[in-house]
């Protein structure tokens, strides 16, 4: 979440709902729009792509009817063969059965009967087959099953996790972020420490054949050399309020202005409304700096 | 000038929304005319039970009368009849029977009403959708000022309302959102309306150091204030924060303030506070990061006018068009639709400094502009004389004819919701129109030549053209259904 600019009093409220609703929209990135995910939703594609989507009590319907299918009965079957419509557990009977045969062939045609109905007992006896097989490899169904909503189950919790991980850890930063530059901002827009940035050691004055600020030197020793400059410099100025001093006789004004090289390096970012041009604060030849001798002298 | 206030609760103690506005209106306007409030014997908002004596009392120096309730509410009835005409074909005995299921059925109320209709200059009716109000501006329609306090709900839709707005003396307004609604809905643009709202009884140096230290109350925090309801998004609201707690770990909380219908979540960074005095109150919002306000239906949220007067940003729910309006005409506040744009709106309130403290002074000064007392008192005076200058000159208005016993039974009418899915929402971007912005005296020469005028150049211009009243008879014959 990145910080709004808010430089005015104008503050227009959907500007800023336009920006948050493409920040919003940058965040989701150009993978779908809301209307497209809607459209995916009604096609419930999400049954089969979303890991989430399995019903946590998939398992438990599973085995409860693996234990129904288990305490039901096995299906019937018989064995028919081409005498079987003819038999009889008493001989007599078995014997007059087959003496009327040529008789009952005039009704109707048996043979065609029996042989149907043992095609069928073969059918079913291949179904049971089938039955018993697929009772094996549901037993591995369900173990692969109840591995997978496990190791799905496990996987939805730690993406959550992840996600959330990754959610705290970017919110930290963003909000660090604009921490630091609200806090750049409070101290940017603060009169009092404008006051004192433009009231701070200016560059000191240097010999213009010096050159440019911190030409010839390391940052460190520019450091220490506007340090002793500043210091120098204070001397000078309380020898002139005793009195001693006059304009002219501390040497050139003109002279200023190398030092500041290492003071404007730490402002060089300052980018203040009241301060549009930071290097006219900086520059000690500017006849408003207070740091220019001359306003000095005159004060 | 005397004027009566007619209103379905009226106390001290009694906060409803509509409620407060009234007895703010009643003695504000006690300062410059004589008001005697007109009311039931009901505190309970729900059932209308009788609870308070009927007769005669004073309440902070307004004279207020009383009349009982005939009948309390069934909450069943109610139901069921709602959702007939809401949703179904129906009759205007349908609509009928409704508002008198709604309550509260005060009969005697009425009847004081019409016998005394010539003690008044005028009567302010407040909350249109109660029977006192329908009844009552029917009963003194030459001096009936409606306050309608309309949401976007069907109940606005109905089509028995339409002849009220379009028949009533004068209309103060809450919101430019609730105007472009009611007129929608009975294309009473004609009618003389003003876009008021109501100002509140701010203190001038709240204490939030007092509410933190009396509450144990430490770091940032959004506030919420009044009844915690689902019908007030609550529900949304808990579940948007719960999430935004979770993402941003670090922040700010969330304090609740009114009594809960709602289960409260137990959570770490939601704190529920009850109802609090007026003082704490002020102090509470004062004391805030923010106000939230989650409802989807306001016709004017007195709490977000009191945040601004406090200086404080509003979040609300963007799919209320009045708060929405608010918050862009205010530059006050910022509003969200869904999660995402909850999360990034509170982020933005809560981390950005300057933006939290820009939009609450453009909060300050829109409720000074606007909802001062001054200014409320003004727009109320302004409408009084205008209405006493028509009345100088010759204008009256009459209630259109009531339909006759068969034609109220007839099946006809579309049901509300769809109706009112007709309407165009959003904010109201036009938000002055002209007629609001001419001076006083001459609007009374524009009433008095409007008349003329119509009759003079209606016949001749197109249906579009003739004007809203046209717009609204052609809407009328729109709102019976081509099923029968």
């Amino acid at each position: 979440m990145s910080d709004f600019q808010i430089r005015s009093d104008g503050v227009d409220v959907e500007q800023i709902m336009r920006q948050i609703r493409s920040r919003i929209r940058e965040k989701r990135g150009a993978d779908y729009t809301e209307q497209e995910i809607r459209e995916l939703a009604t096609a419930k594609l999400e049954k089969f792509l979303d890991p989430s989507g399995v019903r946590s009590d998939l398992l438990e319907h599973f085995r409860r009817a693996h234990a129904a299918q288990q305490t039901s009965d096995p299906p019937m079957n018989y064995v028919f063969e081409d005498t079987t419509l003819f038999e009889s557990p008493r001989p007599a009977l078995r014997f007059i059965r087959n003496l009327l045969k040529p008789v009952l062939r005039l009704f109707f045609n048996y043979n065609r009967l029996s042989h149907v109905l043992h095609q069928q007992v073969i059918a079913n006896t291949q179904l049971h087959g089938h039955e018993a097989r697929r009772k094996t490899l549901d037993a591995l169904y369900y173990e692969v099953m109840h591995n997978l909503v496990l190791e799905t189950t496990r996987l939805g919790i730690e993406v959550t996790n992840l996600r959330m991980r990754l959610e705290s850890i970017s919110s930290r930063l963003d909000f660090d972020e604009r921490r630091a530059r609200a806090l750049e901002g409070v101290v940017q827009y603060r009169p009092g420490v404008i006051a004192a940035a433009s009231q701070q050691p200016a560059p000191s004055p240097q010999p213009s054949a010096q050159g440019q600020p911190g030409q010839g030197q390391q940052p460190g020793q520019a450091a220490d050399a506007g340090l002793a400059e500043r210091r120098s410099r204070r001397r000078r100025r309380r020898g002139r309020r005793r009195g001693q001093g006059h304009a002219g006789s501390q040497g050139s004004p003109g002279s200023l202005g190398s030092q500041g090289s290492s003071g404007s390096q730490g402002s060089s970012n300052f980018e203040s409304p009241e301060n549009p041009n930071p290097e006219n604060q900086e520059n000690p030849e500017n006849p408003e700096n207070p740091e220019n001798p001359e306003n000095d002298e005159v004060s | 000038m005397k004027l009566a206030i007619v209103v379905q609760r009226y106390g001290a103690d009694i906060n409803g929304g509509a409620e407060l506005h009234a007895r703010y209106i009643a003695e504000r306007l006690a300062r410059h005319a004589q008001v005697e409030v007109l009311t039931t014997c009901a505190a309970d908002y729900v059932t209308w039970k009788n609870s308070l004596p009927a007769g005669e009392e004073t309440v902070n120096g307004i004279r207020v009368r009383r009349f009982r309730v005939s009948r309390e509410r069934s909450p069943i009835e109610f139901g069921r009849r709602s959702a007939h005409v809401f949703e179904r074909p129906h009759s205007l005995a349908d609509e009928l029977a409704w508002l008198r299921s709604e309550g509260p059925t005060s009969p005697a109320l009425v009847r004081y009403l019409s016998r005394h209709a010539d003690d008044w200059d005028f009567v302010l009716f407040v909350s249109y959708r109660y029977y006192h109000a329908w009844h009552g501006a029917r009963a003194v329609a030459s001096k009936a000022i409606l306050v309608p306090t309309a949401e976007r709900d069907p109940a606005v839709a109905l089509p028995m309302f339409g002849p009220v707005f379009r028949g009533v003396r004068g209309i103060m307004y809450n919101s430019f959102e609730e105007r472009a609604l009611i007129q929608a809905v009975s294309a009473n643009a004609d009618i003389p309306g003003v876009v008021v709202g109501v100002g509140s009884e701010v203190p001038e140096r709240p204490v939030p150091r007092r509410f933190r230290q009396k509450h144990n109350i430490s770091g940032p925090f959004a506030i919420y204030v009044g009844r915690i309801d689902e019908n007030k998004g609550c529900a949304e609201l808990f579940s948007h924060f719960q999430q935004y707690a979770r993402t941003f770990t670090d922040g700010l909380s969330l304090v609740l303030i009114g009594n809960a219908l709602l289960p409260v979540p137990s959570h770490p960074r939601i704190r529920h506070l009850g109802f609090l005095p007026d003082e704490d109150k002020f102090d509470a919002i004062a004391a805030a990061d923010l106000l939230v306000m989650p409802s989807y239906y306001e016709s004017l949220s007195m709490v977000a006018l009191e945040a601004w007067a406090l200086g404080k940003p509003v979040l609300a729910n963007g799919k209320c068009d009045v708060l929405r309006g608010q918050c862009i005409r205010s530059s006050a506040g910022l509003y969200y639709e869904s999660y995402a744009e909850f999360a990034e709106a509170t982020y933005a309130l809560e981390a950005s400094g300057p933006l939290n403290s820009v939009l609450g002074s453009n909060g300050r000064e829109y409720f000074r502009q606007h909802y001062s007392w001054p200014v409320i008192e003004r727009k109320y005076l302004e409408m009084l004389e205008r209405l006493t200058h028509e009345n100088q000159a010759g204008v009256s208005r009459r209630l259109e004819p009531w339909p006759g016993w068969l034609a109220r039974r007839r099946q006809d009418l579309r049901p509300a919701r769809e109706i009112l899915a007709a309407v165009p929402s959003g904010p109201a971007t036009n938000a002055q129109p002209a007629r609001e912005s001419r001076a006083p005296e001459l609007r009374a020469q524009d009433v008095r030549s409007s008349n003329e005028e119509r009759s003079a150049n209606a016949p001749r211009r197109p249906p579009e053209a003739r004007g809203p009243r046209h717009q609204g008879r052609r809407w009328h014959r729109s709102t019976r259904s081509s099923r029968h």
